[in-house]
């Protein structure tokens, strides 16, 4: 049955509707498929059993004329969205053993909405890296690799396993977060699509907290279309989460396919960084010609803080974390060492619990807040986080949507920047911007490299215009015409 | 403004985690690389700007002061370390 797993969401909520098949046919082809690729690392907790009973029960509710929009389809998602009663880690020792006792917001909605879960894929470490290699679970492997070569690269991070299950077909969409790029740059790097929405308009409530006022949970999926379907059903007002957004949620789908006609599309002259592969500028260039064709008028803006937004969030998201993580104390939940005084009990279990780039972050957000660099640092970052918002807001009279490249290079090898944390961090460079200034962007597989490997263009919109963002998108998408799939060979 | 040995056992101290004493150097050699890379937001002009905490504008919002869950402790000790009884079970603070 592995041609089920090959749909994309869209097609296969069609196939389920017409009674092609069922929600119990296509689940089990896709645990076939997941314990076909355990190889590649992507889940690191299956839970077929339960994928099943839900099938079995959307297969249920379908019979009796009560399908929601996402009924049947099998998803996997990140482990860092709460599972009631399933084992969730964010990919640390710390919550090895975490059992929740409550269902993230945006989790329960895809199950309202009918969807069956697969199980849980890896991360970094509290969504803290870009490459996955910060799991503690190991890395994931992309499941592209550079043509002619076996060499094992990384499928970005932090959502790493959720863009190597889409890429893979080991589920038909993912849930996934984004506190710098964590949905974008790994969608870029395997040749899916993933959408960071505004700020705001996915609850946060029982996601694992990384920065509180960057995260955002978004889908990646196959194609544009199935990003919309899930993103649809992902976003909403929650009373549980102080900052979600009270605003309508509308049919994403609807703004799929749409013309693009007379919109103003940005193009920021500060994207084009050094050592960028020429590939990438092309692939840029082709993107500004497939939306001149489609009738956009093309503009050049500039984001004069841009090359700011990282160190800038190098400070935010520390200092944020330092504060979310101070919760893992050994006494409520999760790992305890021993100690001779409660300090060394607190000190041995963090120490022991946490990895190495979880630490670093908590020790450079304790030292910008600490007594002495707090204004240095902490306030200084908020100010230029202030003036990277304000560099939007003036893009935005002059255009509806800005175009710029993912990230600033293709997949690269697992291992190649893991000894240098700020190659690391450059990774976000394109991203980083829009989850500073709250706005919603989204990457799409636009071409591949010469070494047949996928690279992303990324769609900036609006605060709250996910609509122009999937119409431009949706043009992107059907002029590029990418149809480029990984060989399997796990 | 670098980072010495002093400030990050001062820092780990703070953020209640134990450093082993050989890596020390390493770590202040580590979060120097980091700083100093971070020293080039002293070039953006931020004279008169206000700092932005939230991207949301809006003010938090008010909920009716009730509970809405609760009364389940072997729900909220489920995960506990130690427990007994419903109880959490921590090492002993006060002599």
């Amino acid at each position: 049955m592995s041609a089920l797993t090959k749909l994309t969401l869209a097609s296969a909520l069609d196939g389920l509707a017409k009674r092609e098949f069922t929600s119990v046919e296509l689940t089990k082809a896709h645990v076939e498929a997941v314990e076909a690729a355990r190889g590649l690392n992507a889940y690191i907790l299956e839970t077929p059993e339960k994928a099943l009973d839900m099938a079995a029960k959307s297969d249920a509710r379908r019979a009796l004329g009560e399908a929601g929009p996402l009924e049947g389809a099998p998803l996997g998602v990140k482990d860092l969205f709460c599972t009631e009663g399933v084992r969730t880690t964010a990919c640390s020792k710390i919550l090895e053993n975490f059992i929740p006792t409550y269902e993230s917001t945006v989790t329960s909605q895809l199950w309202r909405d009918g969807a069956v879960m697969l199980g849980k894929l890896n991360l970094d470490q509290f969504a803290m890296g870009s490459s996955n290699e910060t799991s503690y679970f190991g890395p994931v492997t992309n499941p592209w690799r550079a043509q002619g070569s076996n060499k094992a690269l990384t499928p970005g991070g932090s959502s790493g396993g959720s863009a190597a299950a889409v890429a893979a077909d080991l589920c038909l969409g993912a849930t996934a977060t984004d506190t710098g790029g964590s949905i974008r740059q790994p969608a870029a790097f395997t040749g899916t699509v993933g959408i960071k929405p505004t700020y705001g308009r996915c609850s946060r409530w029982g996601v694992v907290a990384f920065a509180s006022s960057l995260d955002q949970a978004g889908p990646i999926a196959k194609t544009v279309e199935d990003a919309a379907l899930l993103l649809t059903s992902m976003a909403g007002h929650d009373p549980k989460d102080s900052t979600s957004l009270d605003v309508p949620v509308p049919d994403f789908t609807q703004f799929v396919g749409k013309s693009v006609k007379g919109l103003r599309i940005g193009i920021p002259k500060e994207y084009r960084v050094d050592n960028m592969p020429a590939e990438i500028e092309k692939l840029w260039a082709d993107g500004v010609a497939w939306l001149k064709d489609a009738g956009c008028e093309i503009v050049d803006i500039s984001l004069p803080h841009t090359k700011y937004a990282l160190p800038a969030y190098y400070i935010v998201a520390p200092a944020e974390a330092s504060s979310n993580l101070a919760r893992y104390d050994g006494m409520r939940y999760g790992l305890r060492e021993d100690g001779a005084t409660l300090t060394e009990i607190y000190e041995n279990t963090r120490a022991s619990g946490f990895g190495d780039e979880v630490k670093r972050r908590i020790l450079i957000g304790t030292y910008v807040l600490s007594h002495g660099y707090y204004d240095a640092y902490y306030l200084k970052a908020l100010k230029v986080r202030r003036r990277i918002a304000e560099d939007f807001d003036k893009a935005w009279e002059k255009c509806d949507a800005i175009l710029t490249p993912t990230a600033p290079s293709a997949a690269f090898g697992l291992g190649e920047n893991s000894n240098d944390p700020i190659a690391m961090y450059l990774n976000d460079v394109f991203t980083v911007t829009t989850n500073l200034a709250g706005l919603p962007g989204l990457s799409l597989p636009a071409g591949l490299d010469a070494n047949g490997l996928p690279l992303g263009l990324q769609i900036i919109g609006k605060p709250l215009d996910e609509a122009t963002v999937f119409s431009v998108a949706g043009a992107v998408e059907k002029a590029a015409g990418f149809s480029g799939k990984a060989e399997k060979w796990w | 403004m670098a980072i010495d040995a002093a400030t990050v056992r001062k820092v780990a101290r703070l953020a209640r985690i134990a450093e082993p004493e050989e890596r020390i150097e390493a770590l202040a050699q580590e979060l120097n690389g980091i700083m100093a890379w971070i020293e080039q937001l002293a070039e953006v002009d931020t004279d008169g700007c206000e700092p932005l905490t939230s991207v949301v504008a809006a003010g938090l919002p008010m909920r009716e002061d009730v509970v809405t869950m609760g009364g389940d402790p072997a729900r909220v000790t489920s995960n506990a370390p130690k427990s007994v009884n419903n109880f959490f079970v921590v090492p002993k603070v006060v002599e």
